[in-house]
């Protein structure tokens, strides 16, 4: 996700001068090519979130259109009264663009996963949250982020995910995606649970169950309309994020489910609330917090 | 110092260096740079200066060490394991799946980890919040923070400083580990830190200059009475002891592969 970003920004800033990238001293090996190419619309703002965010809204309101580049904490919840009131209550043009969704930085420690930024950045007014789970939905996401003159949270994984949706595939921003037809379950994810979504509905197609697998790429504005209508189909409807159960996707489908009045058997998977203290790779963390093997459910035939 | 005692030092760094080298080739982890460069004043500040007890690591009367840049953690866990606070064969359960030492610091993880941290910035602050306790407790248990250079540029950083020497915090020195080097650039380009001892010096702390691997120089600034807070700053060079690793940004990420393990390791064993 990281390669589709950088390179979908560097298109944008061919086409349209005032794109402008901040990195928080981060992007190795993933951002030179953007600083040779447009050294004038790169500044390396040094290891200070705080400053980069107000000077990015700075930028941004004489006119640029400014991507801020860093580790997800680092670039949310570092710095969050920057871009809660730079940002946001001012409105500013600036793009916040995290990498390392969840605990994609497995063995680093919980200093460098983020759980709860889902939570946060959906309850800032103005903000829009985007979550894409593949490199289509990063590409797409990124183009249309690029689009809207108001902040932008741009929740990304790492590099090397599979293209879980056809090149094809048109993602619609502010829109859930539908990835599979299926009559026994409704399996939404966000960001990048979808392979892992993906993943388990091919498991229990096997096993002779089909599920409606629907990518809920955009957090916010959510697709209420969406919900209430998959409510309607009258089967059990799952969540499935790696973010903490509190305040994410889960909570966000629970809101429309409550509201409509109409009950559905419901059930959120998430991180239960808790920081990780396990040591080791992305996948283990998944396995600690049970969160990456399908849940035994019993349908009934 | 008498020779021999500084040949014991250069052994142990040595001997922190190899297990460093062996704990990110088994991992494959990033930032040996960052601990190459820290590690003479690590085993200065664990063998000379810190008053601790592995026996006893959570004495009330200790001082307390902080390693505020978290990516440095595998020499930090190498020197704790040799002074014994925890058994060497931990530093084998490094990163990998289901084992004991993170890459960024948990406290929960093993004795002698005084701090969670893995964000910038934070531990100064968190140093200072110690100072003030233990002065006002008449504990007489020291506070030691080491920062990085890059570190430096968070505002919450110098936060910390204006506070510290308001309140003449004579119990807390800080360690700059001057290596040059950030994530992203050499350190002066990123942000200039140029005239760095002046700028300490104005924000009215004791101020001393060393060359961070040399032991003399470290003990003799780690030694010196201060009234107020004191800062080191220690010149060093990111990726010390192993010449390809020596001053590279690369070596901020990069893992050894096998030949470059097997060089580093036949570099480190011409020192013995
Ligand atoms: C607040 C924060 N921002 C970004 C990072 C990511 N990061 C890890 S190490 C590093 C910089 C390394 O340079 P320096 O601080 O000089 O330490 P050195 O590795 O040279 O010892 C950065 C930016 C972080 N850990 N914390």
């Amino acid at each position: 996700m990281r390669t589709t970003f950088i390179n979908t920004l560097r298109d944008l800033a061919r086409k349209d001068e005032r794109v402008f990238l901040i990195t928080i001293d981060m992007g190795y090996s993933v951002l030179e090519q953007f600083r040779e190419e447009f050294p004038d619309r790169f500044l390396n703002t040094g290891i200070a979130e705080q400053n980069a965010i107000g000077v990015a809204a700075g930028l941004a309101l004489s006119g640029k259109i400014v991507y801020v580049y860093s580790i997800i904490p680092f670039v949310t919840m570092r710095c969050f009264e920057q871009v809660r009131l730079d940002l946001a209550y001012n409105n500013a043009n600036v793009k916040l663009v995290g990498i390392g969704a969840g605990m994609t930085y497995g063995p680093f420690g919980a200093s460098h996963h983020s759980i709860e930024d889902i939570a946060i950045m959906r309850s800032i007014p103005n903000m829009t949250v985007l979550c894409p789970g593949d490199p289509i939905e990063t590409e797409q996401l990124t183009r249309q982020s690029y689009e809207i003159k108001s902040p932008v949270y741009i929740r990304l994984g790492k590099n090397g995910e599979p293209k879980i949706h056809s090149e094809e595939t048109k993602i619609k921003l502010g829109y859930a995606t539908q990835v599979t037809e299926g009559n026994d379950l409704i399996l939404i994810t966000t960001s990048n649970m979808l392979e892992k979504g993906k993943k388990w509905v091919d498991e229990w197609k096997e096993e002779g169950i089909s599920v409606r697998l629907i990518s809920m790429h955009t957090i916010k504005p959510f697709d209420v309309q969406a919900v209430k209508e998959l409510i309607d189909h009258n089967i059990p409807i799952i969540t499935l994020e790696e973010h903490n159960i509190i305040g994410g996707l889960g909570s966000a489908v629970a809101e429309v489910i409550a509201e409509s009045g109409k009950a559905v058997s419901f059930k959120r998977i998430g991180v239960p609330d808790k920081y990780s203290h396990y040591v080791g790779s992305h996948e283990f963390q998944r396995e600690k917090f049970g969160i990456a093997k399908k849940p035994d459910i019993k349908f009934r035939k | 110092m008498q020779t021999d005692e500084n040949e014991k030092l250069k052994a142990l760094a040595n001997t922190i260096r190899k297990h460093v080298l062996n704990m990110v080739m088994h991992a494959q982890s990033s930032h040996i740079g960052a601990s190459y460069s820290i590690v003479e004043i690590l085993v200065t500040l664990y063998t000379n200066i810190l008053k601790i007890d592995p026996k006893n690591p959570t004495d009330p009367y200790r001082d307390k060490f902080l390693l505020s840049k978290a990516h440095g953690s595998t020499a930090l866990y190498a020197i704790l394991a040799e002074v014994g606070f925890f058994p060497l064969e931990y530093l084998n359960r490094y990163y990998v799946d289901d084992s004991i030492l993170p890459g960024h610091l948990d406290r929960e993880s093993v004795p002698g980890i005084e701090f969670s941290m893995g964000s910038l910035g934070h531990g100064l602050s968190v140093g200072v919040g110690m100072a003030i306790a233990n002065r006002q407790t008449k504990n007489p248990g020291r506070i030691f923070v080491l920062l990085s250079d890059g570190e430096c540029n968070e505002g919450s950083v110098w936060e910390a400083i204006m506070l510290a020497s308001h309140l003449k915090l004579a119990n807390l020195t800080v360690i700059v580990d001057y290596n040059k080097i950030q994530s992203f650039g050499r350190t002066n380009e990123v942000i200039n830190q140029e005239p760095v001892l002046d700028r300490w010096r104005a924000f009215g702390w004791d101020v001393w200059e060393v060359d961070g691997h040399n032991f003399d120089g470290l003990l003799d600034a780690l030694r010196a009475p201060h009234t107020g807070p004191k800062v080191i700053i220690a010149h060093t060079v990111k990726g010390k002891g192993v010449s390809f690793m020596e001053d590279t940004l690369d070596w901020h990420y990069k893992s050894p592969n096998k030949e470059q393990y097997e060089q580093a390791m036949h570099e480190l064993e011409n020192l013995d």
